[in-house]
């Protein structure tokens, strides 16, 4: 008989287990940001516990606002606050925010750039919930809206970072959003985000891994066994999708023989169209493996399985890495 | 900044009122004579209210549009711009005379709003917009200590996005008084007659936990006095039930049978105006 698995259902199963961790990295960068600016808001839809904003409500309750199972005028409101001076964060889960929300967020936040910063939980395959829950397409989705900025972050540190680079950014942004206990894979002492601009962790050679989210974690683990195995691996991290560090992208990949690209995504629309195109368009001719989700809507189950299944774990990594084109 | 005072006036003039409507209509002619075309039907429908608004309820300054504690109006059809254009250019935000650009290119004054344009509060026209962001408004400004209020005006076709009703919950919810929702109910929507019966409209807001109000949308006296009850902040936000007649003010056009968005041949327009003002002697 095979061993059944068992994980939790919403899974907090998103760190790889290695590293330290912190607790909810979003909600505590957010409640310290909240003493410094009064003009930010929190809000949230039926989904403040399970999307770390509660250390904000708990520091600010005035200014927390919970609108119910209810995305499409969670967006709304968020648009309107906006306009009346403040800056509102609104949580809820990738898939609401945009599959359900998508007019919402296009229209009333991005078309006018207001200031409205979505974080959205459960990026990805990171729930064992099904394709009701997990945002595979989100980054995509998303990165087609003109003007609004797309963040997917790779670790505690960048998560923090990034909700402050989130309040400085005077238009709309979109950052997915890794919850509960949250790996460290940057040492916070001097970590600097910028918008827009990729973080190059590891110089290369025979390979070139351009990764983003978690899977930058994954990369580097990756890389550490690549080398063992005699091949040079460097680690190009892009947490915007939009603005889109092309350029980065394109240096990296002339330093390199060949390319792999890993995502917490499909395989289309997200990263790894994005290298394509950036390498295609600057003339730079290098074969390109892509790690990632493939389209379909995946069941439910225990998130270290589907991983498995689906091939974004660090092994599926290394196996790319390895193939010669 | 100069507002105006926190209150407006008690009792309204009634016929200067009517002389402004009057005088949006043949705004809105104007307009839709440069395209041959527009939502002519429901702006002149929709025209007494934004006098009512505009000329006197509001609390807001033509020479200061940004000033934070302005009372806010949110069209929602943004089709019904040709409405806005008319209040606005009657107010002076711009000059009667790019009224005839309505709908050119290039021109400030589109079929639908964007934002872009002066006294335009937010993007109307994707509908079940409004709603939800005057929620957002009026939190804002409760949380800002402003005054000042949100008028949303939406339609009964568009009553069936469901993120009218989830705005309307949520205002509910948070006792959002300082908040108006002016339901423009004429009957009609793209498709011919309202497609779905949204009737009982008025049970529905209070359903919901507004103070509702059910009036005819094309009597000055009573929009005027209907607006008026809505200054009165009790916890509960309000709705206005509107009912009022697409094309209203001209005959030749309230009878006709499609009436979402009206094309006119060139011959039409002279007929049309001479109609307007005949009826609107009438009416005075």
């Amino acid at each position: 008989m095979t061993e059944r698995i068992f994980t939790r259902a919403m899974g907090v199963d998103e760190v790889s287990g290695v590293r330290p961790t912190v607790e909810a990295p979003f909600g505590h960068a957010l409640a310290a940001l909240g003493a410094e600016r009064p003009e930010i808001v929190g809000m949230t839809a039926d989904l403040g516990k399970y999307t770390d904003i509660l250390p904000f409500r708990d520091a600010f309750p005035d200014r927390f606002f919970n609108m119910g199972m209810a995305e499409q005028n969670l967006v709304a409101a968020a648009a309107g606050f906006a306009r009346t001076g403040f800056m509102p964060f609104a949580t809820t889960y990738g898939v609401f925010a945009s599959r359900r929300a998508y007019d919402f967020v296009a229209i009333a936040v991005a078309h006018s750039s207001l200031p409205v910063k979505i974080v959205a939980g459960l990026p990805g395959l990171t729930t064992g919930y099904g394709g009701t829950h997990q945002a595979i397409e989100d980054l995509g989705l998303m990165s087609l809206i003109p003007g609004l900025v797309v963040i997917d972050p790779c670790d505690a540190t960048e998560i923090a970072a990034a909700t402050r680079a989130a309040a400085e950014h005077p238009g709309p942004v979109y950052l997915r959003l890794l919850r509960g206990k949250v790996p460290v894979v940057f040492q916070p002492e001097g970590f600097l985000f910028e918008i827009g601009k990729a973080r190059l962790l590891r110089e290369g050679g025979d390979v070139g891994i351009i990764a983003t989210g978690f899977m930058t974690e994954r990369a580097l683990d990756a890389a550490d066994r690549l080398d063992a195995l005699g091949l040079a691996a460097g680690v190009l991290h892009v947490p915007c999708l939009k603005p889109f560090d092309a350029e980065a992208v394109a240096d990296f990949a002339l330093r390199c023989d060949r390319i792999v690209t890993a995502e917490n995504h499909v395989m289309r629309g997200g990263l790894a169209s994005l290298v394509v195109e950036a390498l295609h368009e600057r003339g730079i001719q290098r074969s390109v493996r892509r790690i990632g989700l493939p389209d379909r809507f995946m069941e439910c189950g225990a998130v270290p399985t589907l991983q498995k299944r689906y091939r974004i774990t660090v092994d599926d990594i290394v196996a790319s890495a390895e193939e010669r084109a | 900044m100069a507002l105006p005072a926190n209150h407006p006036p008690e009792s309204a003039d009634l016929r200067a009122l009517a002389a402004r409507a009057l005088s949006m209509r043949r705004h809105m002619l104007t307009m839709a004579r440069g395209p041959g075309q527009g939502y002519v039907g429901q702006g002149l429908g929709i025209a007494d209210v934004l006098a009512a608004l505009y000329f006197h309820e509001l609390r807001w300054d033509p020479g200061d549009l940004a000033a934070p504690d302005r009372d806010r109006f949110l069209l929602s059809t943004g089709h019904y711009s040709i409405a806005l254009w008319a209040a606005l250019a009657e107010a002076g935000v711009f000059p009667l005379s790019e009224l005839s650009t309505y709908g050119a290119d290039d021109s400030r004054l589109d079929m639908s709003t964007l934002d872009t344009t002066p006294g335009v509060e937010m993007i109307g026209g994707s509908l079940g917009h409004g709603l939800g962001q005057a929620v957002g408004m009026a939190l804002g400004l409760r949380l800002a200590g402003s005054p000042a209020r949100i008028f949303c005006e939406l339609s009964d076709g568009e009553m069936q996005e469901g993120a009218t009703w989830e705005a309307a919950m949520s205002a509910s919810h948070f006792g959002l008084d300082g908040m108006v929702a002016l339901i423009d109910c004429n009957g009609i929507q793209a498709d011919g007659a309202v497609v779905l019966d949204m009737e009982p409209v008025a049970e529905k807001w209070r359903a919901f936990g507004f103070s509702t109000a059910e009036i005819d949308g094309n009597d000055m006296a009573a929009v005027v006095a209907a607006l008026a009850r809505t200054r009165q902040r009790d916890g509960r936000p309000h709705a206005i039930v509107l009912r009022t007649r697409p094309g209203f003010g001209i005959p030749t056009l309230m009878a006709r049978e499609k009436a979402h968005f009206i094309r006119v041949d060139a011959g039409e327009w002279d007929a049309l105006a001479a109609e307007l003002e005949r009826e609107g002697v009438r009416n005075d």
